[in-house]
């Protein structure tokens, strides 16, 4: 279970997050809405640690992200993230960029880490890449390459920055179809999106963030159906 | 025009100036070595957020590339034996070409460190690595890529600088010549042909570079 207690979290003067309280159950789908600078990616960035808080408390399993005696790199390690410029590494290929973290983080043996690469990569239907770089991938590729790279390390929550915000109306699709058998499969996804059909179909709950704070929650269908808050009633108006 | 062309005095010393060109390849291997490992822990250096790392490290770099390499030479042949520190001519000019090096490499890989999307950074981090197995294995390699053929260039000029080693007594290869020049009087052709070996060391060098370059770098781009 990922619990987030009165999130503060500021960049110099400009506060972003201002009293977060969330928790997401396991096997849970949460998307995550809400206009740019609402600090629902901000929010993904504090839960692995990428970025420090100023006040309340986070905690995955039980274990505090901002205690400064938690390893985080252990901690990351069952939380994947996923991008919105999807950030595949340019210099490895397919294959290398799966198997690296693997390797290097878990300790398996260069075969191992290949075998588990492969097969994610198939998992994520790109399993015809291994050789290729990322640069003769499609935007849509890379993201699903970016997918099974975080799969790899076999993390047991997921969390989407906006994962197709960045990709070519066509290519958004593909994307989204591996982002729901991941659901489907039952995997924990935090999942900031502004895909309104995609947090209506798969997730369980839905958040709506207005200017840092958690505006309104509930069930996926209620929230964008019948929404209770002036601003998300607008919100919805103007992505609809 | 009464000069008489004479070349065959060149002929005759050509073994003891391949064997200084040996030696200025060596003195130019290791200087670039040390200068390139210090260089890029000065380039983490300059970016740290301590003080004293960043102000060595500043201090480093203006000193190496505001000030004529001869000087930096002299520094460490003469200068410092007015300290009681007595550098051989060989150590003296390693240690100045590195110094040189270092400095010209810090920039050159804070513009490589530059060119390397934070976010790289954060997706390697996000899957457990350590801030050093990200260096090792995500950025470093990209930030060569980038500096590589910047590095090649620096290489070429510090070949070429170590010819001002012969003024603090070392008998590479520019030294070598002005030793058989002094003894045969025979300027002219000495030196040109000495020219003509560190054309063609430059030359080998930069094909080689490219030949490795497009070996190691082929497929993934930056």
């Amino acid at each position: 279970m990922i619990e987030l207690k009165n999130i503060h979290k500021s960049f110099g003067d400009l506060k972003v997050l201002k009293g977060i309280d969330l928790k997401v159950k396991n096997k849970e789908v949460l998307s995550v809405i809400g206009a740019s600078g609402s600090g629902k990616s901000t929010m993904l960035y504090c839960i692995n640690g990428l970025e420090p808080i100023q006040g309340g408390s986070i905690s995955v399993d039980g274990v505090v992200v901002n205690d400064k005696a938690t390893d985080l790199n252990k901690l990351r390690q069952k939380i994947g993230m996923v991008f919105q410029q999807w950030n595949s590494f340019p210099h490895l290929t397919a294959l290398e960029n799966v198997a690296l973290a693997p390797r290097v983080v878990k300790g398996l043996s260069k075969n191992e880490a290949k075998e588990i690469a492969a097969k994610q990569l198939a998992h994520v239907g790109i399993g015809d890449k291994l050789d290729v770089y990322p640069s003769a991938l499609s935007g849509g590729q890379q993201q699903r390459l970016a997918i099974a790279r975080a799969l790899a390390m076999e993390p047991k929550y997921m969390l989407f920055d906006e994962a197709t915000s960045a990709l070519d109306p066509e290519l958004v699709g593909e994307v989204l179809d591996t982002m729901r058998m991941l659901a489907s499969e039952g995997m924990t996804m935090i999942v900031v999106t502004h895909e309104m059909g995609f947090a209506r179909d798969v997730s369980d709950r839905v958040a709506f963030f207005h200017e840092g704070r958690v505006e309104e929650i509930g069930p996926a269908k209620t929230v964008l159906s019948s929404p209770k808050s002036e601003y998300l009633q607008k919100f919805l108006a103007k992505v609809h | 025009m009464d000069y008489q062309f004479l070349w065959r005095p060149v002929f005759k010393a050509l073994p003891e100036l391949v064997d200084a060109a040996f030696l200025t390849m060596q003195v130019s291997i290791i200087s670039m070595i040390i200068g390139l490992s210090i260089g890029l822990l000065l380039s983490f250096g300059r970016r740290s957020k301590y003080f004293i790392p960043r102000t060595l490290s500043t201090i480093w770099v203006e000193l190496a590339r505001n000030t004529p390499v001869l000087f930096q030479i002299f520094f460490f042949y003469w200068g410092l034996g007015e300290f009681g520190i007595f550098l051989s001519s060989y150590v003296a000019v390693v240690t100045a070409l590195s110094f040189n090096t270092a400095g010209y490499m810090a920039e050159t890989f804070r513009g490589g460190f530059n060119a390397i999307s934070n976010t790289q950074l954060q997706a390697s981090r996000s899957l457990g690595m350590s801030f050093l197995q990200t260096q090792r294995y995500i950025i470093i390699p990209q930030v060569l890529r980038v500096v590589y053929y910047p590095m090649t260039n620096q290489f070429i000029w510090v070949i070429l600088m170590s010819s001002l080693g012969m003024l603090a007594g070392l008998r590479e290869l520019t030294g070598e010549t002005q030793y058989f020049n002094s003894r045969t009087f025979r300027t002219f052709e000495f030196f040109a042909a000495t020219a003509v070996i560190y054309y063609i060391i430059a030359k080998l060098v930069m094909i080689a570079a490219r030949l490795l370059g497009w070996k190691i770098f082929k497929g993934g781009k930056t």
